[in-house]
Order: structure tokens, then C-alpha cells, then sequence
């Protein structure tokens, strides 16, 4: 067992864990923020990314005890309030989503994105961002145009 | 049409909970005093298990029980079944073997359930079951069709020899035979339809909860049909009684069919429960579990052959084909190449004689059953690869070949128990080779090769029968059940509406496009309605989500409910108003007297419905009612898909440069969430053709396929953005029109692909997925033939 | 996973006390790793993370070299302006690693140690003929790799950074495996001091290697007609679902003209 601290969508948390405890378990299990989840096995399918200091990780990949000492975003931390975070509204206005399993993965991976390259987004280099974030419902079509319309308005907020 | 009403772009109500990661799906659910589970499983294809030593697991940390099939037979619980009787061609019934929850003798498959261990924790559980010590003794294993069949192959159940569980016709062969011995031409192809693995994004869960108190079962379970899971648990596996066992499946990941079925993984969370006496025992899948253990699908492999006469008519079709069943029958596999997959091989065309035989063989591989599509699939894929084909070998364009055998006469019967009711092909072929610029193609071909590219386009006209489907017919045919779909409406005091439906939405919107029935109906706003399903105490009975019935035989229930809630608000409204029954109609939520101004709000007719201080004479109090609704005959969605592709010579990749897509689903009540129903069709359709493929060791029978890094996935740089469009014949067989939109995509698009790709590099021996590999080798092939 | 333990520690001389054990593995991104464990196919008994360690950290110019710690993830290499600026073939191999959120852990030193054959950062260590670091010496990178999954890494001993020397024309190019999205074959190209390396992952069935025959000639004229017909035996190429042996011969030999001309 160790004892772990960290921050996690603004609040300070601190639990004790086996050493082998993930950090998606810690955050899904012992926090109970269960709207980041584990799709595969093999670190690929993405629904379990979180933000770890600001990057996107996935949280699958990552002992909770890596984790300590830092501070956490999860799709549960990005809303202000009942105001949605620009990327949550484009997922909405723009169907890209289905069966919502992937789509806490997908905004959080958006986010990063967005982060990293700026507003000005074209097709094909968000088809090659979205690599490690695997969706079975939607073919893509209308996440490629959510991540587009988030950009956008987030364009014109700035 | 209203902003909210049928017809409209209307945002998704459900939405909210899942992009603010508030969605509760099983796994979320922490039950008090709750233990997991884990399974011990095969390692081999077959085996006879000799010894089980459970002694070092129930000694490791945390371990409540270790329990073996053993246990499980002396508490009576029966196996898993298959709910659809299909007879052999001599008239016996099919050969279902038996299928424990738990192995006792014989393992079938790898990960075939051995054993399984409850423990205070998930971390616990997996520990203690690599500690129990399965003694087992290595059988031969058979994963391929052919080979299953073949004499002296290994056999997996007693009952079915040669590994055929039944061997299965329809059409009339004589006829056949001698529209073939007439043709002017014969095209022949032996077609190959790959094993997929379903994997939606959320892997299955089962809690199981047993109050002793009460001798009650509750399951929480990653299901499309908790109705059906209920029946199956109580009536046939004899978990427990029907009144005694609750199935809540809260929201599910995605289903496309792998999600139907009663597993055995369930079947033992509930009976593990009281075993232990009463703690919840939670089973979640890890990825590799799914890819052992949930239901494939597809896997066919075909000889088939189309006769042509000299004015390039289609005069037969005969088809022979081996599908793999895997290791046990599992719920409704042996309906899936039968009566979803045979039925459907007139295609979009007039073909006065088919014939069919389908064998269904057994394999040590997981068991095969529905996948998004389910039958159709495997069905378009034989009759447009060869159109295209006869069209290559006649010579003439694939666009007339089509188009010369279109049906155009509605209603038209084919020889394969289908009866088309309504449709118009040519639109929807208009509509795709229109939108994808298909006379100027040759302009593009050359432009490609100056850049080294192969160009190709392809083309695909499918039809698929859904809804599925009058229960009588269905029962004739062997249906272990009717299909009909139940709802019920409930009209608070305060004129809000919840709509208690059979339906079950995993991604499909059903909170959306059913409130906005609603709309259309009643004038509420649809933030007033609530979409109450997935929950066996709350709504009375349903048969589920798949087969894209939900619309047409979902909504048909609760447009008949509705009917009934019309009326009687009419016939209280015309008491409290004075005025006539005849005269009353209900608009943007208000209940009038036609041409008059007198009205009320709907709110205040349910209020008096509730306060029942002024009654009709002889009506009950409460607005509520409900209704069944049994589909008259299939729907039929059909449609037209042009793929164009662009394939690198030099490493044999292929790039999809465009998709397009003309459906026909009679009406649509929200094409926003249409358009979305078929990019994601179209994804799977795509990803079979191209990238998607089942593949076991065939020696040892592993998977080698058996994660998403052997699995390929489509990702979104694999696929191209969607150019969709509709056209409408509507649906004469219920009240809404609707045909279901659901499968289409992954019904169409396959051929499409390897139609394309096959005219991009010239040789037509290509099998799916056409992997950058597989294509390499097709060109390797066609230069060592030109030289 | 199996039960473990976890350490954090703080300082180079920790790190290697706390790895000179066999039962001890050190963690870096994890990104393989922790994968690796989460199947149960490793158990190590201690986990030590290098991430605290400031030794492993940086990006600087080293005379014509490129120098970048050990602890550097793939994204920070990604984004180096410094990079970009001296090796872009390099700041595009690591953009081209994993996905992005791999990219954020998994590090140039986690990589180079666990020499996966299918690997990108092999290929560059190999053609740019880098120098690798560690806590006790600096090895060449033509005496690092000891095919699959091998390396002349003792126990205890930790690399530190990896200096590339920075050379005139360079390129990679990666045929992804479709699901994995680990090279099917990689292929990088290089040229530096007039002297040409060609390296190849993801394809040798005993890791990462050179394709020697094509260097010759490149070196005296670097163009896609100087690989010619080279490319390697297909009988020592990987074999899976992916790609048989002959595929992956030919795809060497395809990346490497493109690497050439696109350098």
C-alpha cells in the first residue's frame, strides 16, 4: 500500500492504494468519478483519457501512484458550473455522440488537441490527432465536426 | 412539421449525462457489500478437463468462493440456449448441443468458462483464479469451415455429425437447376464473408444480487433486451422465477447485436449471489475477455453462381454455404444465416429462381450469432460482388447490369419467402451515382495514375429486410418468441408524459426521436416527455432493440398508445367543453373544439382525468394506457452506396477518396440521428471490407486476433468523411412509414469496397479485409499474369 | 496486474541502488510497460520511476550534436523548436510514435532500453549513429542493440540521454501494422559527414538493423536509384497477421527510396 495525494478537478484528494492500483481504478473506484472509462486493454481505444499537470494521458497507462503529487482533469472537471465547456456543446450540436462510452475520452482528447495546435484545425490533421481514441458508433463523421465546430467557437471567443 | 415534431434536426435529449461524464452504465454501479468475479478459462480449443484443484485459490487473500460447473449442475441450473428451431432439409430439427455456464467435462473453445472465483476485490479475484489448477487433457481442435466438415475431423458435441448442426434449404432446386442449364451465361465465384468480432466500446458487465429476504434476484447487465434476458434466465436456464428476478440494463456502450444474447457470465453473477448468500458478485469484461467470449459474427464461406440469359437477365441463383456457428449455439444464431441471410438473395433484383442450402457447422471458436446487420450482410456481399462480376465478364457497365434487373413492380414476392412492399431502386441508384460524379470517374482514374495512384470505383445495391416481424410468421419459421414491441403512455396530473417502451437505446437516441412522437402527437414540448426503458419492473414487457426494429415496431406501439390516449383525452375534453367528441382535436398542446375558440390545455384535460370530479359517465379515472404492436410484414430499407478508392501500388494501402450513400428508409423522424445511424454503419461496413478480420491459429485453435493490437479497429484517419442523402418510398406495413435505418450501413458498404478496390487494380481475387498486405499480393498476382 | 512496488526516487544514485536487483524494473513513460503488466506477462516485484530524476531531463546542443535526455517524452521531443531546428526527421519520427496521449508519457529512454523491434526511436539511434549515455558509460549505437527486446543495458544501469549527431539529410519513414499502429516497417535515412546509414524497424525478426548493402551507394550518391533492387532476405523478416516475410522485404526497400528522396 501507499499513500497517494493529488489534486483532482480542483479538490485535494488523499488515499491509501496498492501500489498497483491504476489511475483510471483510483479515479473510477475509490472517487467514484465514473465518467472516465476503460474500453480496452492495450492502451489504445482512449476512453479512459484524462488530464495529468494539463496533457492528455491515458489513465489506463498510468499507476495512481505515477499520479501523486499532480493535478487531475476529468470530464467531470471541465463544465463551470451548469456553463458547458465549449467542446462538451459542439459534441452535443453536432451528434457526435452515440452510445456516449467513448465521448468523455473523445472531449478530453479534444481538448488536448486544441490545446496543442491551436484553433485552426482542418480535417485531416484531427482524423491523425484522434489516433488514440477509438469510437464504434459514430464512423467519426460528426466527431471530425464537433472537434471543428469547438474549434471555431472557440476561435471566435478568443 | 413541428420544431420538435417528425421530421425535425432536434438535438439530443440524453446527450447532457454523457458529455459530462454522467452517464451510468453497469460497470458505475457500486452495489453495497459487493464481489467480483473472475473466470477461469480455457487455454485450449478442446479439451476434456480431467481435474479441477480449487484448494489454493480458496485459500489466497480476499477469496469468498471458488465455484465449478459441478456446483452448478447440482443446483440445477440449466445451459444456455438457442431460441430459434430450424430443421434440416430431411425435416429433423437442428442439433444443439449442450452449453453449461460452466464447463464439466469438455472445453470448446478458448475461454470457455472453467471455473470461477468471488473475491473481496477485482485484483483479488484474478489472483486467486490463476492459483486453481485445471488438470486437462488436449483434444484435436478444428477452427475452419471446410475442414470441420470433412470426415475424420475432430467432433464437438455427440448430436451433430460431421459438426453440422442442421443442413438447411429454401427456393426450389429442380427450377434452379434448369434456369442454369438454360443460361446464356454463368458467373461463378467462391465468396468468403470474414469473422468480426462485434466489440462495442463498453465491454459487458453483469452484477448479480440475490435478498435472501425476499428470495429475489436483481441483474444489472449490459443488455439490448432485459425483457428477453428475463425470460431466458427464469424459463430456460431456471435461474429463478420470472416475478422473482428484476433485470435492469441502465445504459449500455453500444450493442450492435453482441449484446442480445444471455451469456453464461450472467447466468453465474446471479446464481453466485445466493450461493454466497447474497452479496452482489460483479463481473466486468476485460477487451481480451470480449474478444473470447462475446458472440462474432458473420464468418460464411460460399460457392455461388448467378445464370444470365442473352438479354442479360438474371434467371437464377444458386448458393451453397458453410456457416460457422462456433462451439455452442448461441441464442439466435441459427436464425442469422437462415431466415436473415437466404431470404434476403434476390437482392434489389428480379430473380425468378434461388436456391440456398446453408450448412451450420460447429468449430472449437467462440460462438457466432446476430452482428450489426446479421445475415444481410453476408447476403448483399454474395449478390453485388457478383453483379459486379457478370458485369466485368459480360462486359457491359455495372450500372446497367443493375439497372436491367432492377424489381420495379411493388408488391413483388421472391422465391425466398420474401414479399417487397414498397421501394423505388432506381431513385436511390440515381441519387448515389449522381452525388459521386460517376460519368466523369474515367476523368479521375487517369488524373490518379499521373500520381502513381490505382483509382477505382465500385458499386453496391442492397436491401435488407428489418423490423422482424409478424410473431406468427416468425413462429411458423421456428421463433422461439414473438416479435412484437410493447409501450405504454403515462400522462401525469400535470400534463407530462412518460413513455414506458420494450425498445432499448444504446446510441440510438430513442430519448429524442420518441419524445418527439410525442410532439407530434400531443404538442407537448419533448422536455416534458420522459423515455422510460431498460428495467423489467418498470416496463411490463418488451423484445428489444436490434434488427433497426425500434422505429418501426417500437414506435408503431407507442403511436398505437397513443391513439388510445387521443381518444379518451378527446372524449373527457368533449364532456368538460359540451361540445362534440367528433369535434375535438388536439394541436400544439391545447385540446379544442374545432373552429371554435373554446380549448383547453392538455395539462388541464389530465388533471381532470386524475381529479375525476367530472367524469363521463363510465370512464375510469388516470390517462394512461398502453399498447402491443405486431409488425405485418418485414420492412424493407434499400438503397444505393458508391465507393471510390485510391490504392498505392507500391504497398498495396488503400485510401476510401469518397463514400457515397442513398438510402431509403421510408420516413425519418430525425435525420440528424439517421445521418449519424448510418456513418456509423458504414464505419463497420468499411471495416470489415478493409481492415477488420477474426483469425484463429489453425492448429491450435488460439485467437490470434484477440485484441485491438491484432484486431484492427477503423480509427478516424482510416475513413473518409460520409456523403449520405435519402429517398423515400414510404413503409405501407405500419403507421408511421418508417423502415429502420439502423444496419443499413454495414449491410451496403462491404461489396462496395471490394468492388472498387478490385476495379482499381484489375484482379478480382480479393478477399476481406483487403489489407494493405492481401491487396500487395492481388497486384503481385495480376503482374505475374500480364507477364 | 501482480502485486508490485512502487518507488519515486529522487536522485540518480537512489535510482540505481533501488534497480540493481533482477526482481526491479524501472519505470520511465510506462507506456509499454504497464501494458506488459496489466497481462500478467511481467511481475516485477519493485517498479522504480525515473521520472523524478532531473539528470534524464533537457534538450541541448552538444557541439554537432544533439543531445536529449533520457526522460524526454516523445511529445516534448515532438515540439522541441531545437529539434525541429538541427534533426527534423527525428522531432517528425517522435510526433509519429503511439498517439498523442502516449506521446505525453512514454519516453526516449523507455523506448531505446526496451528495444520492441517494432519501435520508431531504434531506426534513429541506429542511422544517425547516436552515442548513448548511461549512469556508467557511453555506448556506440552500431554495440547497443542486442536484437529482440535486447540490449547490452546491465542491471542497475540507466540511460541518461542520447546524443545524435546531426546530420545533413535525414527522413522517416513509417508503414504503420494496421491495428497496432507500431511500424510495420520503419525505415530511416540519413546521411551525415557525407557518410549514409540506413536503419530498419519493425521488419528484422532479430530487431532493429542496418541495411548495409544500400549504404555504399547512397554514400556516393544520395538518390532513391542508389537503394535500387537492396532490400533485405525475406527470410529474416518478422512474420505476423500483418505481413509476410516477402511484404516486408519489399516495404524496406520502398521506405528506404522514399526516406531518400523525401530527405
Amino acid at each position: 500500500m501507499t499513500t497517494i495525494a493529488m489534486q483532482v478537478n480542483g479538490k485535494e484528494v488523499t488515499a491509501d492504494v496498492e501500489d498497483r492500483t491504476l489511475l483510471v481504478q483510483y479515479i473510477r473506484e475509490s472517487l467514484g468519478l465514473t465518467g472516465t472509462h476503460v474500453g480496452c486493454d492495450t492502451s489504445q481505444c482512449g476512453a479512459c483519457v484524462v488530464h495529468v499537470d494539463g496533457k492528455a494521458v491515458k489513465s489506463c497507462t498510468m499507476l495512481a501512484a505515477q499520479a501523486a503529487g499532480k493535478t487531475i482533469t476529468t470530464i467531470e472537471g471541465i463544465a463551470d458550473g451548469d456553463t458547458l465547456d465549449p467542446i462538451q456543446v459542439a459534441f452535443h450540436e453536432n451528434h457526435g455522440l452515440q452510445c456516449g462510452f467513448c465521448t468523455p475520452g473523445m472531449i478530453m482528447a479534444t481538448k488536448d488537441m486544441i490545446a496543442r495546435h491551436g484553433t485552426d484545425l482542418d480535417e485531416k490533421t484531427i482524423r491523425s490527432e484522434l489516433e488514440g481514441n477509438i469510437c464504434r458508433c459514430t464512423g467519426y463523421h460528426n466527431i471530425v465536426k464537433s472537434i471543428q465546430a469547438a474549434a471555431s467557437a472557440m476561435a471566435a471567443a478568443e | 412539421m413541428g420544431a420538435e415534431g417528425l421530421g425535425a434536426r432536434v438535438l439530443r435529449k440524453e446527450d447532457k449525462r454523457f458529455i459530462t461524464g454522467r452517464g451510468r452504465y453497469t460497470d458505475d454501479y457500486d452495489l453495497k457489500d459487493t464481489t467480483y468475479a473472475a473466470f477461469v478459462r480455457s487455454p485450449h480449443a478442446h479439451a476434456r478437463i480431467k481435474n479441477i484443484d480449487v484448494s489454493a485459490a480458496e485459500a489466497a487473500p480476499g477469496v469468498v468462493a471458488v465455484l465449478t460447473g459441478s456446483q452448478l449442475t447440482d443446483d440445477k441450473i440449466g445451459g444456455m440456449i438457442c431460441g430459434w428451431m430450424v430443421h434440416s432439409k430431411d425435416g429433423s430439427p437442428m442439433n444443439a448441443g449442450a452449453h453449461p455456464a460452466i464447463a464439466v467435462d469438455i472445453v470448446k473453445h478458448v475461454g470457455d468458462q472453467v471455473a470461477v472465483v468471488i473475491a473481496e476485490t477485482n485484483g483479488q479475484a484474478r489472483d486467486a483464479a490463476e492459483l486453481v489448477e485445471v488438470d486437462y487433457e488436449e483434444l484435436p481442435a478444428v477452427v475452419n469451415l471446410k475442414a470441420a466438415v470433412k470426415d475424420g475431423a475432430p467432433q464437438l458435441h455427440p448430436e451433430a455429425a460431421n459438426n453440422i448442426s442442421f443442413d438447411w434449404a429454401i427456393g426450389e432446386k429442380d427450377a434452379t437447376e434448369a434456369a442454369f442449364a438454360a443460361a446464356a451465361n454463368v458467373v461463378s465465384m467462391d465468396i468468403t464473408n470474414n469473422r468480426l468480432v462485434p466489440n462495442p466500446m463498453e465491454p459487458r458487465v453483469a452484477i448479480g444480487s440475490y435478498d435472501p429476504a425476499e428470495e429475489h434476484y436483481t441483474l444489472y447487465n449490459t443488455s439490448q433486451n432485459p425483457h428477453l434476458a428475463r425470460l431466458i434466465l427464469s424459463a430456460f436456464v431456471g435461474v429463478a422465477p420470472e416475478h422473482k428476478l428484476r433485470v435492469i440494463a441502465p445504459d449500455v456502450g453500444g450493442g450492435f447485436g453482441s449484446k442480445i444474447f444471455v451469456y453464461p457470465e450472467e447466468t453465474v453473477c446471479l446464481w453466485a449471489s445466493k450461493r454466497i448468500g447474497g452479496r452482489p458478485v460483479k463481473w466486468t469484461s476485460d477487451r481480451t475477455e470480449a474478444f473470447l467470449v462475446d458472440a462474432h459474427g458473420r464468418d460464411h464461406v460460399t460457392e455461388a453462381e448467378m445464370a444470365l440469359d442473352e438479354n442479360n437477365k438474371i434467371t437464377g441463383l444458386r448458393v451453397h454455404t458453410l456457416a460457422n456457428i462456433g462451439a455452442y449455439m448461441s441464442t439466435f444464431s441459427s436464425a442469422v444465416p437462415t431466415y436473415l441471410h437466404a431470404t434476403l438473395l434476390s437482392g434489389q433484383y428480379n430473380i425468378p429462381n434461388i436456391y440456398a442450402e446453408i450448412d451450420a457447422v460447429y468449430t472449437n471458436t467462440s460462438p457466432v450469432d446476430a452482428y450489426r446487420g446479421a445475415g444481410r450482410p453476408e447476403a448483399t456481399y454474395v449478390v453485388e460482388r457478383l453483379m459486379e462480376t457478370a458485369a466485368r465478364q459480360l462486359g457491359i457497365s455495372p450500372v446497367e447490369l443493375r439497372r436491367t434487373n432492377f424489381i420495379t413492380e411493388f408488391p413483388h414476392q421472391t422465391p425466398v419467402i420474401m414479399a417487397y412492399d414498397a421501394g423505388d431502386y432506381e431513385a436511390s441508384l440515381s441519387a448515389a451515382l449522381s452525388a459521386s460524379d460517376y460519368d466523369a470517374f474515367e476523368t479521375r482514374r487517369e488524373e490518379a495514375r499521373s500520381r502513381g495512384k490505382l483509382r477505382g470505383i465500385g458499386l453496391s445495391c442492397y436491401i435488407e429486410a428489418c423490423g422482424i416481424a409478424p410473431s406468427a410468421a416468425v413462429g411458423s419459421l421456428g421463433a422461439g418468441v414473438g416479435l412484437w414491441e410493447s409501450a405504454e403512455i403515462r400522462v401525469n396530473p400535470v400534463g407530462t408524459v412518460e413513455v414506458l417502451t420494450g425498445s432499448h437505446s444504446h446510441g440510438q437516441g430513442h430519448e429524442t426521436t420518441f419524445a418527439q412522437l410525442v410532439n407530434e402527437r400531443l404538442g407537448i414540448p419533448i422536455e416534458n416527455v420522459q423515455i422510460v426503458h431498460g428495467d423489467t419492473d418498470k416496463v411490463q414487457f418488451g423484445m428489444g432493440t436490434y434488427g433497426s426494429r425500434s422505429g418501426a415496431v417500437g414506435m408503431s406501439a407507442i403511436s398505437k398508445a397513443l391513439d388510445k390516449i387521443e381518444a379518451k383525452t378527446k372524449k373527457l375534453a368533449a364532456h368538460l367543453l359540451e361540445a362534440s367528441e367528433a369535434d375535438i382535436v388536439i394541436e400544439g398542446g391545447q385540446v379544442k373544439v374545432a373552429g371554435t375558440d373554446q380549448a383547453l390545455g392538455f395539462h388541464e384535460v389530465a388533471l381532470a382525468a386524475y381529479t375525476a370530479h367530472n367524469m363521463p359517465e363510465g370512464m375510469e379515472p388516470g390517462l394512461k394506457e398502453g399498447a402491443f404492436y405486431d409488425p405485418t410484414n418485414f420492412t424493407f430499407p434499400a438503397g444505393s452506396y458508391v465507393c471510390e478508392v485510391e490504392v498505392d501500388p507500391e504497398t498495396g494501402r488503400t485510401e476510401i477518396v469518397q463514400f457515397v450513400a442513398a438510402d431509403d428508409f421510408g420516413t425519418i423522424i430525425n435525420p440528424m440521428i439517421v445521418d449519424g445511424q448510418v456513418h456509423g454503419g458504414l464505419a463497420q461496413g468499411i471495416g470489415q471490407a478493409l481492415l477488420e478480420g477474426c483469425v484463429y491459429d489453425e492448429d491450435t485453435g488460439q485467437l490470434i486476433t484477440a485484441s485491438f493490437m491484432d484486431y484492427t479497429m477503423p480509427r478516424a484517419d482510416d475513413l473518409p468523411n460520409f456523403q449520405v442523402s435519402t429517398t423515400k418510398t414510404e413503409c405501407p406495413g405500419n403507421p408511421l412509414g418508417m423502415k429502420g435505418c439502423g444496419e443499413a450501413g454495414a449491410i451496403g458498404s462491404p461489396p462496395a469496397v471490394i468492388n472498387a478496390i478490385t476495379d482499381a487494380i484489375g484482379n478480382n481475387n480479393l478477399s476481406m479485409p483487403a489489407t494493405p498486405l492481401k491487396v500487395w499480393q492481388a497486384l503481385q498476382q495480376t503482374s505475374a499474369a500480364a507477364e | 496486474m501482480y502485486q508490485t512496488t512502487y518507488h519515486r526516487p529522487a536522485t540518480l544514485d537512489e535510482a540505481i541502488k533501488l534497480g540493481s536487483n533482477d526482481e526491479a524494473k524501472y519505470l520511465s513513460g510506462g507506456q509499454t510497460l504497464i501494458p506488459t503488466m496489466k497481462q500478467r506477462l511481467a511481475s516485477p516485484e519493485s517498479l522504480v520511476d525515473l521520472s523524478g530524476l532531473s539528470e534524464l531531463q533537457g534538450i541541448r546542443a552538444d557541439g554537432g550534436s544533439l543531445s536529449i535526455g533520457a526522460g524526454m517524452t516523445h511529445a516534448d521531443v515532438a515540439s522541441s523548436a531545437q529539434v525541429r531546428e538541427m534533426i527534423p526527421a527525428l522531432a517528425d519520427l517522435a510526433g509519429g510514435i503511439g498517439d498523442p496521449h502516449v506521446r505525453n508519457m512514454g519516453t526516449l529512454g523507455g523506448s531505446v532500453a526496451n528495444n520492441d523491434p517494432s519501435a520508431d526511436y531504434p531506426a534513429a539511434v541506429l542511422a544517425l549513429n547516436a552515442t548513448i549515455y548511461t549512469n556508467k558509460r557511453e555506448i556506440s549505437a552500431d554495440s547497443f542493440f542486442n536484437g529482440l527486446f535486447e540490449t547490452v543495458l546491465e542491471e542497475g544501469e540507466i540511460i541518461t540521454r542520447i546524443s545524435f549527431p546531426v546530420p545533413s539529410k535525414a527522413n522517416y519513414q513509417k508503414f504503420d501494422s494496421p491495428a497496432s499502429r507500431y511500424a510495420l516497417v520503419g525505415v530511416f535515412a540519413a546521411r551525415t559527414d557525407g557518410n549514409c546509414r540506413v536503419a530498419v524497424t519493425g521488419a528484422g525478426n532479430d530487431g532493429v538493423f542496418r541495411m548495409e548493402a544500400a549504404e555504399g551507394a547512397l554514400s556516393a550518391s544520395w538518390s532513391a536509384d542508389s537503394v535500387g533492387k537492396n532490400r533485405p532476405d525475406p527470410d529474416d523478416m518478422i512474420v505476423d497477421l500483418h505481413g509476410t516475410g516477402e511484404y516486408r522485404a519489399h516495404l524496406v526497400n520502398v521506405l528506404a527510396k522514399r526516406a531518400v528522396t523525401a530527405a
